[in-house]
């Protein structure tokens, strides 16, 4: 049987590993190829490298990095961020990558992800997807949120796009709004979620994690973890905000400032049809709260394609990856922060997996 | 030497390296006379099988690659590098393959909306015969696949092991000197590594090794 698989993702800056990783007796833990062997001696079972490095000179340094990576972790690696052109596919295959997973450059241009599929084979291209629940940008993003990154061929293609009814502006949620407003009310809303999460979260960005929590997907996580509804009232606006805004989230880009109007779930279903062997789904809601992945989300665009789907998003502990794997129905977990500082190993993770029934892959060594 | 063919279709980059890594000398090559001159021959492959083989054929290395397995030296076909050497695919439409093996390649319709296409990731071989290369490896280890399409056969005889996504499909080919695997070893971590060292022990006519050595072998550094 197929096993389920625990991806950890790398975010490389300028040919440095950035969010830092902690592993104990690593010589420099900024170095990705030594972080990616790490990662293949504890039995991931693919690597993910996302380049951040703005400047466009500067982005061979990844090309370098991957071949040396590929010489010795002799694992499935994918390789995002910055990917514009064929030749930019071209050379990170050459270079040793197996798979290369495509973001703003298939929002601007879908065509370019089936050039590049026919070019390279779907089982190549990944197409990487940020989304959030429909309307949160507009009080969550301080950094850009609110420039229009509709693309210039959406007019052409009204289907692909959020309808105008479905997805209702926040002020239209006097509740949700609210809430959003009232930083007190949200502070102690925060304390009741990290203390159920057990405490692996806290710290400034609360209020966007109660907020997330607000999205639609809330719904199944309030089930399923109870307890939040310690704070009076709080439950009850969850429950009237994922009403109103049931399954909608748009597709971002620019690493989630801009907002596409594309509806993310049909922007998925578009991208197998044009060619993308996999689905990295990111929720933008959830990225960076460890409160979990957006399940209501991931189970929505693995119900709505036929290729896997990679959640991430969220993870704070090894219960999120279980979530991930069953409810949100992903074929593999993608994760950072959990693996990077050592709260979990991701042998521990498995062992856990394992135990509830998920299917995975113990590495021999 | 070992002749990886350089046909313009594989990860020969992550090939040769995994190679080099349990102790092979290896020439990434499209040069019919080095393939002819090698001790052993692998097929690479990644994408597309019909494109696999006109590339193939474009580059003149059709009959470079029908002498290779004629010659008896050992042969190693990975992915699409397995699936060329059979009858057919049903890939936009009927494409011809290489006919060297009997079967063909059709693509995977599960009728199990959970499982995806492609089928890719981590899965167990199920063997019926066993080739040397999987000397210390057990029943139910995982590789690493990544295809959409699959061999199947009616010849039991030339079929090593059988891996299942909501339907059996051939994982492991062998007849004589030619081994070729569905998965894709180079990727396989140090199982693949595994298989591959005991490939390379083949071309140089050295027995496989036993579980233990192989385990050394292919351990990554750093690991405990």
């Amino acid at each position: 049987m197929l096993a389920k698989r625990i991806i950890p993702c790398l975010d490389v800056k300028d040919g440095r590993v950035v969010k830092g990783v902690n592993f104990i007796g690593l010589r420099d833990a900024g170095d990705p190829v030594e972080c990616a062997a790490r990662y293949d001696a504890e039995g991931a079972d693919e690597l993910c490298f996302l380049d951040i490095t703005a400047s466009h000179e500067k982005r061979g340094i990844i090309l370098d990095i991957v071949a040396r990576t590929a010489e010795q972790a002799f694992m499935p690696l994918t390789v995002g961020g910055g990917i514009r052109e064929e030749s930019d596919i071209r050379a990170l295959l050459k270079a040793g990558a197996d798979k290369v997973s495509i973001n703003t450059a298939a929002v601007a241009d879908p065509d370019f992800v089936a050039a590049a599929a026919r070019r390279f084979g779907a089982q190549c291209i990944v197409v990487a997807v940020d989304a959030r629940a429909r309307g949160r940008h507009l009080e969550l993003t301080e950094d850009g949120g609110g420039v229009d990154g509709r693309p210039a061929w959406a007019d052409s293609y009204p289907e692909l796009l959020i309808e105008e009814d479905a997805g209702t502006d926040a002020a239209g949620v006097p509740d949700e709004t609210a809430a959003a407003r009232a930083p007190g009310d949200m502070a102690s809303a925060a304390a009741a979620t990290v203390d159920t999460a057990g405490g692996r979260s806290e710290g400034p960005g609360a209020a966007d994690k109660v907020a997330g929590d607000m999205a639609p997907a809330a719904a199944a996580t309030v089930d399923t973890a109870g307890g939040r509804s310690e704070v009076p009232g709080a439950a009850a606006r969850v429950a009237v905000a994922a009403a109103d805004r049931s399954g909608v989230w748009e597709v971002y880009t620019h690493g989630g400032r801009r907002p596409t109007g594309i509806d993310a779930v049909k922007w998925c279903r578009r991208m197998e049809e044009l060619g993308a062997g996999e689905i990295l789904l990111t929720s933008m809601d959830r990225d960076g709260t460890k409160e979990g992945y957006d399940v209501e989300l991931t189970a929505a665009v693995a119900d709505a394609v036929g290729v896997p789907v990679i959640a991430s998003g969220g993870v704070g502990t090894p219960e999120h990856l279980l979530e991930g794997l069953t409810a949100a129905k992903a074929d593999a977990v993608l994760a950072a922060s959990i693996f990077h500082y050592g709260d979990y190993s991701i042998s521990e993770c498995k062992r856990y997996l394992a135990g509830h029934g998920v299917v995975v892959r113990t590495p021999v060594s | 030497m070992i002749a990886v063919i350089d046909y313009g279709m594989g990860n020969l980059r992550s090939v040769s390296k995994a190679l080099e890594r349990v102790g092979a000398e290896v020439r990434v090559t499209s040069d019919a006379a080095e393939i002819a001159a090698a001790d052993g021959v692998v097929l690479p492959g990644v994408g597309a099988f019909a494109r696999s083989v006109q590339n193939l054929e474009s580059a003149g290395l059709k009959s470079a690659v029908y002498k290779a397995v004629d010659s008896g030296r050992p042969f190693l076909g990975i992915c699409v590098g397995m699936q060329i050497l059979f009858e057919e695919s049903d890939e936009f439409g009927r494409v011809e393959g290489l006919g060297i093996l009997p079967g063909r390649v059709r693509r995977f319709e599960p009728s199990d909306h959970e499982l995806k296409v492609p089928h890719m990731g981590w899965n167990q071989l199920r063997f019926c015969r066993r080739p040397p290369h999987f000397c210390g490896i057990e029943e139910g280890e995982r590789f690493y696949f990544v295809h959409s399409y699959f061999v199947e056969t009616a010849d039991d005889g030339i079929v090593a092991a059988r891996t299942c996504y909501g339907e059996d499909f051939v994982s492991c080919a062998w007849r004589d000197n030619l081994v070729a695997t569905q998965f894709h070893p180079e990727k396989s971590q140090s199982l693949g590594l595994r298989v591959l060292e005991n490939f390379r022990r083949l071309v140089d006519g050295e027995e496989p090794v036993d579980t233990q050595g192989a385990a050394a072998a292919g351990r990554p550094r750093g690991g405990s």
